[in-house]
């Protein structure tokens, strides 16, 4: 009972042909962001800050989709969004439509602490950075070539699953069968961008946190917002545990997953683990997700009920376990 | 078992000496999209198609805090947010930073059947409208002139606590308007059908002097709008207050997970989750029960049931 406890997460829904050398960075980076995590945590820095910090890593690093590294709009643009939430008093704070913040999830933390709202958007968000004084670049410091070239594959992907005389190119590398390619949201996995980045952390006082931080889905409608900035979908922390989600946005939204984990714990009294296997088996229907979580016990634990799901996680009592299959 | 509906126009610190000339017309409009809404489930239209309509006729109101007649952001211009949800599908939709179209909830309803995402908010909101040709107008359209008054009000009642540190002086012995009837958010129905098919609308303008891109509960599913199997909320107030507490998702958890009834659900979120002087919310259950619990001063309000029950209350 008792003790520090953290997990992060680099999206949930991975590619079953990615090359080695492409897991063998994810599991790197997610290895070194649990190292920041548990260093800040040594130090009894809390959990509020423990998630920014970590969250702003995985941000700053071109790998997955968050921040630099987001997956671009149909506009060729990138839309990111956070949320963060502090359990200790459930306090929240939320942004979507940023494109010159460099690190989203801080911009989140300043609607916490600094405004009267829980969420900003667009320009209203970046207006409220630019009085913040909070680092800004230009939108083209977020794109990388990898994802321009993800963005043409997504659109002709979404042109061949409407016109059945085109033979399925572009496909052949999925290593699933092309016969039933595996799909999520609506793109096959080989150019599904895994929505999203998170890390949750219950410290050594029991306090419990979660952030996330996502530019959003592959060749996504401008203006369209996931689950990522929604508390209680995307994101949720109170008294008994801290979650953060990915998968299929919308699949997250409707069955307000991070929510429901901390609901079955509160109502049903279920345990950590129980609570997650839960949400993941019953809360989904048909659609895909996974995520991450830690209770003021200082358990930890994860679900998903897709193709693979990029995670770490690391207790107190020297656990520590980077992951992307099942 | 049978059909309910219920409908409300916000919750908030209502004084109880409100003027006839701004509860009368508000009493009116509930009563009138009442009916509305009991007409349409008595002629079998689906409860999606009743909640919508209703709030469409809400939002259509200038008295309140919807469509037009939405308070006005520190810039001094709407922005207007909506979400519908479908319970047995749950199935959901919802826009947030809308500036010329005529009704938000009917563009939730685009964003949720005619695209494959959940939620549209700003400019892009504002292109997909254009693209499927729904109703737009110029956004002064959707300015009223108590909401001007409203706003200015606010910005001295800001102005004054900054430097003075003290309450407001009242004009006119109306309250301050930051803790007036400015109070008030959001328009919305909940409905339930003959065969416990159950959704929920709901549709702001958010906060006066809120800041530009602000959003609230309204468009976050499970916090101001929700509907599953069981219960179809929608829920009104601080907007922060009601995304915390996860207001409208809660009920239905507490039904499902802990069974309760769906008056314990609801009164449990209102008196134990949200703060006091925050929250209201409407609710209907697959069975036909029908609930309206605040813990603010009052909130505008009405429901009937197949069975003949119907109330309209504002206190």
């Amino acid at each position: 009972m008792g003790g520090w406890a953290i997990a992060v997460h680099g999206g949930a829904g991975v590619d079953p042909n990615l090359p080695a050398e492409r897991q063998e960075e994810a599991k790197h980076l997610l290895t070194r962001c649990l190292n920041i995590g548990i260093s800040a945590l040594r130090s009894s820095l809390p959990a509020i800050d423990v998630v920014e910090l970590v969250v702003r890593e995985l941000e700053s690093d071109p790998l997955f989709n968050s921040g630099r590294g987001s997956a671009l709009t149909a506009n060729g643009t990138v839309e990111m969004e956070a949320s963060i939430m502090d359990g200790d008093g459930r306090r929240c704070g939320a942004v979507s439509g940023i494109s010159t913040v460099k690190n989203p999830i801080s911009l989140a933390r300043l609607v916490m602490d600094k405004s009267p709202h829980s969420y900003l958007a667009f320009s209203g968000a970046e207006e409220f950075a630019k009085q913040q004084g909070v680092e800004m670049v230009d939108n083209d410091y977020f794109i990388t070539e990898d994802n321009v070239g993800m963005l043409k594959l997504a659109k002709e992907a979404n042109t061949i699953l409407y016109d059945y005389r085109i033979p399925i190119t572009g496909l052949e590398s999925c290593a699933a069968s092309v016969e039933s390619p595996i799909h999520m949201n609506g793109l096959p996995i080989s150019v599904y961008a895994p929505e999203t980045v998170g890390c949750v952390v219950v410290d050594g006082q029991g306090r419990c946190a979660a952030a996330t931080s996502t530019g959003g889905l592959m060749n996504k409608m401008t203006g369209r917002i996931g689950d990522s900035p929604l508390i209680g979908a995307g994101t949720y922390a109170g008294e008994l545990c801290g979650v953060s989600c990915t998968g299929e946005g919308e699949a997250i939204i409707r069955g307000t997953l991070a929510r429901d984990v901390a609901a079955v714990m509160e109502y049903k009294e279920l345990g950590l683990q129980d609570a997650v296997d839960y949400v993941i088996k019953k809360r989904l229907d048909k659609g895909f997700a996974g995520l991450i979580a830690v209770s003021n016990k200082g358990e930890v634990a994860y679900g998903f009920n897709c193709n693979g799901m990029f995670r770490g996680c690391a207790t107190e009592d020297g656990f520590m376990e980077v992951g992307i299959w099942e | 078992m049978g059909w309910a509906i219920a409908l409300h126009g916000g919750a908030g610190d209502i004084p109880k000496d409100l003027p006839p000339e701004l509860r009368e017309p508000r009493e009116a409009c509930l009563r009138y999209c009442l009916k509305m809404g009991i007409d349409a489930l008595k002629a079998q239209k689906s409860p999606l198609d009743v909640v919508e309509l209703v709030v469409r006729e809400l939002e259509n109101n200038p008295y309140f805090n919807a469509g037009r007649g939405s308070v006005l952001t520190s810039n001094g211009i709407v922005e207007m947010e909506a979400c519908i949800m479908d319970g047995i599908t749950k199935n959901c939709g919802a826009v947030s930073g809308l500036t010329t179209v005529v009704n938000a909830i009917s563009l939730a309803r685009l964003v949720m059947e005619k695209t494959p995402h959940i939620y549209l908010a700003f400019e892009g909101a504002e292109a997909f409208a254009r693209e499927q040709g729904v109703e737009t107008i110029d956004s002064s359209h959707f300015v009223t002139p108590r909401n001007i008054e409203r706003l200015k009000q606010a910005k001295e009642a800001n102005k004054v606590q900054v430097d003075y540190n003290t309450r407001p002086i009242p004009k006119d012995d109306k309250p301050p308007a930051p803790s007036g009837d400015s109070q008030l958010g959001t328009v919305g129905c909940v409905a339930v059908d003959s065969y416990g098919h159950l959704a929920t609308a709901t549709s702001t303008g958010g906060l006066v002097n809120k800041m530009v891109g602000r959003i609230g509960d309204t468009p976050i599913i499970g916090a101001g709008t929700y509907a599953n199997k069981l219960c179809a909320v929608s829920a009104t107030g601080q907007g922060e207050a009601i995304i915390r507490a996860t207001v409208a998702r809660d009920v239905a958890a507490l039904m499902e997970y802990k069974g309760l009834s769906l008056k314990e659900a609801a009164d449990y979120v209102i008196e134990e989750s949200a703060p006091r002087g925050t929250t209201g919310l409407i609710a209907v259950s697959a069975t036909g029960e029908v609930t309206m619990p605040f813990n603010t001063t009052g909130m505008f309000r009405a429901c009937a049931t197949e069975d003949g029950h119907s109330e309209l209350a504002i206190w």
